[in-house]
């Protein structure tokens, strides 16, 4: 027998540690979404256009800023001190993927903004148009844009596979928090973000020949995702007992039923058939899988940011 | 300060659990209500008659390798004078990544400034002439001792080289300065 007391008793700590709320996992999901809007948009700028765009997918670039300042938020939302939240910009840290993190967010912001600005038709620019006049300062800032359309594509996939993978780098450095402590978490991360962003455009009114390049995409992310997970698992379930301990949560442990039903099933496996036979009986893909998608993406991060922090170092009470 | 690498060892064999260690901390480092800088961890194993306990007096393990600052994304946890490990609430912004980070769960966010906190080994103390910390003070079974690791005469020093010790989690990899003698 082997009985532990412990006096303390600190508030998010006690009785397992317990620091991050809500607001983490739907930045997390956020992150995610934008990371794969942005590759998405930035793929689109590196090829030649054969026909013209639909009205949605040319505005859907805009979602970049507008996610991730939501997203931001409930960051912010989730500091204790919030009030020094710009001592973040004071500091580069090598070793802190969380500072790593908040300098991408401000690389987001320009390249983000400056691709969705040119992929905007110029029809709606009309309101605008004054502030562009031909030698003002955004005037010259519109028309490097457009000149550097192939740049700012480049740069847009590679802000959008930082922010993608760096989330999930973000919780995978943790020794101390087995179920996060796999590299496999970054790749993880940057997929399902591609796939739910993928998923978010399937939302709008894209044409039929957009719908059918992102439902196809979407099926090869989800089944990426897929062996990503299996691989993750298997590095968990054949690691130290540390590892074995934290990846029995999702084996009989308190999150079985939520990890194998919420992203398994209804967030990965039922839209993978579902697109397969949208595309198999010749119809578009629809928004039912693309709203299975999106909850399974924010399910992975939600189990996986509460199972974490519940998984912890395994008590070595041979070694007194 | 370079010669200078603080440590604390503490006597298993002594030790009451007795929890003085833990008050006399709360009222030297006046922590906020419910929340404790150093704590007591008790082991019991076996089966009556073959019944074996440890006591443990806990707190943070001032890491030579310390995750907490690696995680750190503003630089509010450091390394401070004697390899100790120091938080600058100035400059925290109460991410708690270092709590997350921590295999000792030696941390915890003080309610009053929205930083992260835990102990210092008392450097207020040390750095102001004064030998003890007030753990090692209070302890009526003298079961705590602090000081430098690198001075192979210090009291700590002669405990590790002359007894057999453990420190916590050492396959975490964090080089510990936090030892327990058994």
């Amino acid at each position: 027998m082997n009985e532990i007391t412990n006096t303390r008793h600190n508030h998010l700590i006690d009785p397992t540690m317990h620091v991050w709320g809500w607001e983490i996992p739907l930045y997390l999901f956020l992150g995610g979404l934008v990371a794969g809007i942005m590759i998405f948009a930035g793929l689109r700028a590196l090829r030649e256009e054969r026909e013209k765009p639909s009205l949605a997918l040319s505005l859907l670039p805009w979602t970049a800023p507008v996610a991730i300042s939501l997203g931001m938020f409930f960051l912010w939302l989730d500091l204790e001190h919030p009030f020094n939240a710009w001592r973040f910009y004071l500091a580069f840290k090598v070793t802190s993927p969380m500072s790593w993190g908040a300098w991408i967010l401000l690389g987001v912001y320009p390249v983000s903004i400056l691709l969705a600005w040119i992929d905007t038709p110029d029809s709606l620019k009309v309101p605008v148009a004054r502030w562009i006049a031909p030698g003002s300062t955004l005037g010259k800032l519109d028309t490097w844009s457009r000149e550097s359309r192939r740049l700012l594509g480049g740069l847009n996939i590679a802000m959008g596979a930082a922010l993608g993978i760096y989330t999930g780098v973000l919780l995978g450095t943790m020794a101390a928090r087995p179920l996060w402590n796999s590299a496999l978490l970054g790749p993880l991360f940057l997929v399902s973000g591609l796939s739910t962003g993928a998923a978010f455009m399937l939302l709008f009114g894209l044409s039929e020949r957009e719908r059918l390049f992102l439902g196809r995409a979407d099926m090869g992310l989800i089944s990426t995702e897929l062996i990503l997970l299996f691989l993750w698992i298997i590095g968990l379930a054949t690691g130290g007992s540390s590892s074995q301990g934290a990846v029995a949560m999702i084996f009989g442990g308190p999150y079985t039923a939520a990890f194998w039903t919420l992203v398994v099933a209804l967030g990965l496996l039922a839209p993978l058939v579902g697109e397969a036979l949208e595309l198999k009986h010749g119809a578009v893909p629809g928004k039912g899988t693309a709203i299975l998608v999106l909850l399974g993406g924010f399910a992975l991060r939600w189990i996986l940011v509460f199972a974490g922090q519940d998984s912890g170092w395994v008590t070595e009470i041979a070694m007194r | 300060m370079s010669d200078v690498r603080y440590g604390m060892v503490i006597d298993t064999m002594t030790c009451v659990g007795c929890a003085a260690c833990v008050i006399g901390c709360k009222t030297e480092n006046d922590t906020p209500e419910e929340y404790s800088r150093d704590w007591i961890y008790t082991l019991l194993q076996g089966v009556y008659p073959n019944v074996r306990m440890a006591i443990e007096s806990q707190r943070c393990n001032h890491c030579d390798n310390a995750p907490c600052v690696e995680v750190c994304p503003t630089g509010a946890s450091h390394y401070g004078a004697g390899g100790t490990v120091q938080l600058n609430p100035e400059k925290c912004s109460g991410c708690k990544a270092c709590i997350a980070a921590c295999p000792y769960e030696a941390r915890y966010i003080d309610p009053r400034s929205g930083a992260a906190d835990k102990c210092t080994f008392c450097m207020h103390r040390i750095e102001n002439g004064v030998p003890t910390t007030s753990c090692q003070e209070i302890c009526p079974t003298q079961s705590i001792h602090f000081g430098n690791l690198d001075d192979p005469d210090s009291e700590v020093s002669r405990l590790l080289a002359t007894r057999e010790w453990y420190v916590l989690r050492p396959d975490a990899g964090t080089k510990p300065k936090h030892f327990y003698l058994r």
